[in-house]
């Protein structure tokens, strides 16, 4: 097996709030991306999905929040320990990022075309910049390059957006592309052009991509792995088909059960009874155990560590008891 | 029960200092009824129009054109009592129960409100009933009801606006986007909660969103908007199975399945959606269809109603806005 692209071991993100200090958002996750592959980071918000793919790039959206602990490795590199120059040389080099709002991330008073440029500036590029932006907006599919070019962001449309944004983290030919929720916040018809333009960039140029999204759908139209996270913790994690076949945790067995799809044409729907529990609040133990139905209190006592399972690994004191829906079966 | 007959509603848009106003049609002569204990889903995507058709219904706007009918009353010719009766009768959930609650008041008063004013109830009265609601939503008063909005969680706030929606016993929800900003888990307790609610109360409902997973749950029977007309409408269960407008099936094919084993379809639309201040002349879809012809591009088409299997629950016929439905059967 080849080296890990990324290897991001026993990573704690923690934010502050105002009177209570440092408080863990991602506590102890680790994952693994290989070069060329699509890998999943799903949850509900709050689970500190996005806040892990922040902490890769250090690229907070707050001030009040650090990686405490853990490492980092992208390419045999800790960026967890580099310098923030050397972390600047990573950013929209090596490593790409796109966004939910490209609206928010695309600089009105700037032209798309001096957009896409702004990476290749930033890095030492050899080409023909002019040239390459062009190339760019050829590859993601926008209209009219030399036109392109010269628009500004309000004048192309939500899913033009988008592909210029993925154009601009793009540009340097990243290994890793990091993208947050990239087709949340547009319509069905064009979020299946964003997704399948993104499987296009990794077949054509090897770029591995981690996807963050809650929508379980978009991850197996798209992922080749998944992690799936509760509360801050890594709780499973597996290939595609075996994790939607046969998922091992009760949370993910219950989070696949409450998913309406097309498909589900009975009126049978699963909620997970309970809420998701706040950072300041976390149940000891394992977090899910609230909410499980085969909790039982050796749970709530210590938290569990993943185990592998399956091709893969799942954090539950039970395992025994998951090869079967818990769900449906109840409590033993 | 409700009607909307030929609905159309136009917005003047103003396009920047120099360049004036214009008119925007959200609202293309759409027709719509739901029948007493009916579920009917609205789909479309931004810029459908669906949201601007609800609101009609709810009678939050006055339609440019067309005539919304409650009881086969024009709500224009609605006075009094008879006006009174409809506000209680037909009420709205919203997608951002953020916006829609009053963040000064507790959520009791929020519920209680409308059972002073639309039912008329004492304050004593109100407030007990207001306490029943909110156990009904699953929510104990004990712990709630003098809580303010912000202390709530998203779900335990759409619980609420369901609370205060049904606190005028009405006959009709039309709820745009309810679930569409809660986790999936979270998501699913409220369309379980909706649905026991409506079977116990026998309440129609009007279902907005986006979302075919949540519309093929919950509905019996499903319209299809595309920028600001209507597509395709029939029995859920038919038109999910068998599309008969390109545009449905576009829709259907887009849409992730959180299976790994289903192939994934190939074909994608093209561009988007069109803006709706320059809507494309004959069929609105015409620039993204695939089986677009010449007959597209200069004529509206009509609606045309096809035959639809006998259907046990007598879910309605469909109807499909497009030259060639008869000969799309087959993709």
């Amino acid at each position: 097996m080849s080296a890990p692209l990324l290897d991001v071991r026993g990573l704690v993100t923690e934010v502050r709030r105002k009177g209570r200090g440092w408080t863990p958002v991602v506590d102890d996750v680790s994952l693994r991306i290989d070069p060329g592959e699509i890998v999943g980071l799903v949850g509900e918000s709050g689970c500190g999905k996005s806040m892990t793919a922040f902490s890769i790039l250090r690229l907070f959206p707050t001030p009040a929040a650090r990686v405490a602990r853990g490492e980092v490795i992208f390419k045999g590199r800790d960026l967890a320990a580099a310098s923030p120059d050397a972390l600047r040389r990573v950013r929209g080099g090596e490593i790409g990022m796109i966004f939910q709002d490209p609206s928010t991330f695309l600089d009105p008073l700037h032209t798309i075309g001096a957009q896409i440029e702004e990476p290749l500036r930033a890095h030492p590029f050899p080409g023909d910049r002019r040239a390459r932006v062009i190339e760019l907006i050829q590859q993601m599919g926008l209209p009219d390059p030399e036109a392109m070019v010269r628009r500004y962001p309000h004048q192309i449309s939500g899913g033009q957006k988008q592909r210029a944004l993925i154009a601009t983290a793009m540009a340097c030919s990243p290994s890793l592309l990091i993208a947050d929720e990239p087709t949340t916040a547009l319509d069905v018809t064009v979020q299946a052009q964003i997704l399948s333009l993104m499987r296009d960039l990794r077949a054509r140029s090897g770029t591995a991509i981690l996807l963050i999204t809650h929508d379980l759908g978009v991850v197996t139209e798209m992922c080749d792995r998944v992690y799936v996270m509760y509360a801050g913790k890594v709780v499973e994690s597996n290939n595609t088909r075996v994790l939607f076949r046969a998922p091992r945790h009760p949370y993910t067995q219950g989070l696949l059960g409450s998913t309406l799809s097309l498909e589900t044409a009975s009126r049978e729907l699963f909620a997970i009874p309970g809420t998701l529990p706040s950072a300041d609040a976390m149940p000891s133990g394992c977090r899910f155990a609230p909410r499980c139905p085969i909790a039982q209190p050796a749970c709530a006592a210590s938290a569990p560590s993943l185990e592998v399972v399956d091709d893969g690994c799942a954090a539950c004191h039970r395992l025994a008891l998951t090869g079967r829906n818990v769900w449906r079966e109840g409590a033993a | 029960m409700i009607e909307g007959i030929d609905l159309a509603r136009d917005f003047n848009v103003s396009l920047g200092l120099l360049r004036g106003k214009a008119t925007l049609r959200a609202v293309d002569h759409v027709s719509l009824h739901v029948a007493a204990g009916e579920t009917v889903a609205l789909v479309g995507e931004s810029g459908s129009g669906k949201s601007t058709l609800g609101r009609m219904l709810l009678g939050l706007l006055p339609p440019s054109a067309g005539e919304v009918r409650y009881e086969g009353q024009p709500l224009r010719a609605l006075r009094g009592a008879d006006w009174r009766r409809y506000r209680a009768d037909v009420q709205a959930v919203f997608q951002d129960t953020s916006a829609s609650l009053n963040p000064r008041r507790v959520i009791a008063d929020a519920v209680a409100a409308p059972l002073r004013f639309n039912l008329g109830l004492g304050e004593a009265a109100a407030r007990q009933q207001a306490g029943e609601l909110l156990q009904r939503v699953g929510l104990d008063p004990a712990v709630f009801a003098r809580r303010y909005p912000h202390q709530l969680s998203g779900g335990q706030r759409q619980r609420v606006g369901l609370a205060r929606a049904l606190a005028s016993r009405p006959r009709l929800i039309v709820a745009d986007e309810p679930v569409s900003a809660l986790d999936v888990s979270v998501r699913a307790q409220a369309l379980k909660l909706m649905i026991d609610l409506q079977a116990e109360m026998n309440l129609a409902m009007l279902f907005i969103t986006h979302d075919l997973g949540v519309a093929r749950w919950i509905a019996r029977r499903v319209v299809v908007m595309y920028l600001g007309a209507l597509v395709e409408e029939g029995p859920a269960a038919r038109v999910f199975a068998a599309p008969r407008h390109p545009y449905t099936r576009a829709l259907i094919a887009a849409a992730p399945v959180p299976d790994p084993e289903r192939p994934r379809p190939e074909r994608l639309l093209r561009d988007e959606i069109p803006s709706p201040l320059a809507p494309p002349s004959g069929c609105r879809f015409h620039p993204r269809c695939p089986l677009a012809q010449a007959i597209c591009k200069t004529r509206v088409p009509e609606r045309l109603v096809l035959p639809e299997p006998a259907d046990a629950n007598g879910a309605g016929e469909r109807i499909v806005a497009c030259h060639f439905a008869s000969e799309t059967q087959e993709s």
